[in-house]
């Protein structure tokens, strides 16, 4: 699947996409993969609590369903307007 | 309806013009608009980025919602992205209504939605560094206000 990054989460892993194999079953898991790898991505999802997805460019949580998902993005609170 | 996501400056004047010489039987049009502040004195350039796709999908929702709520007559929302200077002028909501209740509450009940739920990031840029601005808990409390 594709994995979006915006703002400080973007400048934190170093790259605005990137194609990732993976077996990750919800956001969470997803994220646990990631943060395995290396300490860049362990800096940009640190706090969970700091970090908004969307699935499929719909806003969601976490626990989210990545089983049919094609395109997952993370992001610090929008601040539009 | 019309949902814009664009990277050039608008005129508020002509699109004010444009919005309401378009309505038929709306007596009330509200417009809101953004503009970027300098507000530590420093500031050189404020960069706005987004998610191309879920940007509009965000907003047209936003918009739909509104107008069924409010049984609005027409929205227009425009949003810039990329940088701006002080004083630039970052977005626009309008919205047309019969009366004008209706069309000021649909208008904060957009600009609410905006701030919290479009894919929008603001950083900025001043003279001693650049910082991504953070989200306050008031907008986010402002949404809560409008739970059916």
């Amino acid at each position: 699947m594709d994995v979006l990054y915006f703002a400080w989460v973007r400048e934190r892993v170093g790259l605005p996409r990137e194609r990732v194999e993976t077996t990750a079953t919800t956001v969470r898991d997803l994220v646990t993969e990631l943060k395995a790898r290396e300490a860049r991505y362990e800096a940009a999802f640190a706090d969970e609590r700091a970090l908004r997805v969307a699935v499929d460019q719909e806003l969601t949580d976490f626990d989210a369903d990545l089983s049919r998902a094609r395109e997952v993005a993370f992001f610090p609170p929008m601040t539009g307007g | 309806m019309e949902i814009r996501v664009e990277a050039h400056p608008f005129d508020l004047g002509t699109e004010t013009n444009r919005f309401a010489a378009r309505q038929s039987d709306m007596g009330a049009v509200v417009t809101f608009t953004g503009i970027v502040r300098d507000v530590s004195g420093g500031l050189d350039y404020m960069e706005i980025e987004h998610y191309p796709g879920m940007t509009e999908k965000a907003l047209t929702a936003m918009a739909e919602e509104a107008v069924d709520r409010w049984d609005l007559g027409d929205v227009l929302i425009i949003h810039r992205h990329g940088p701006m200077r002080p004083d630039e002028m970052i977005m626009m909501v309008a919205t047309a209504a019969r009366h004008r209740g209706s069309a000021f509450e649909a208008a904060e009940f957009l600009m609410d939605y905006l701030k919290s739920r479009a894919p929008f990031w603001k950083k900025e840029h001043a003279v001693d560094g650049a910082g991504w601005v953070a989200a306050r808990d008031e907008d986010e409390d402002a949404l809560s206000r409008w739970e059916p």
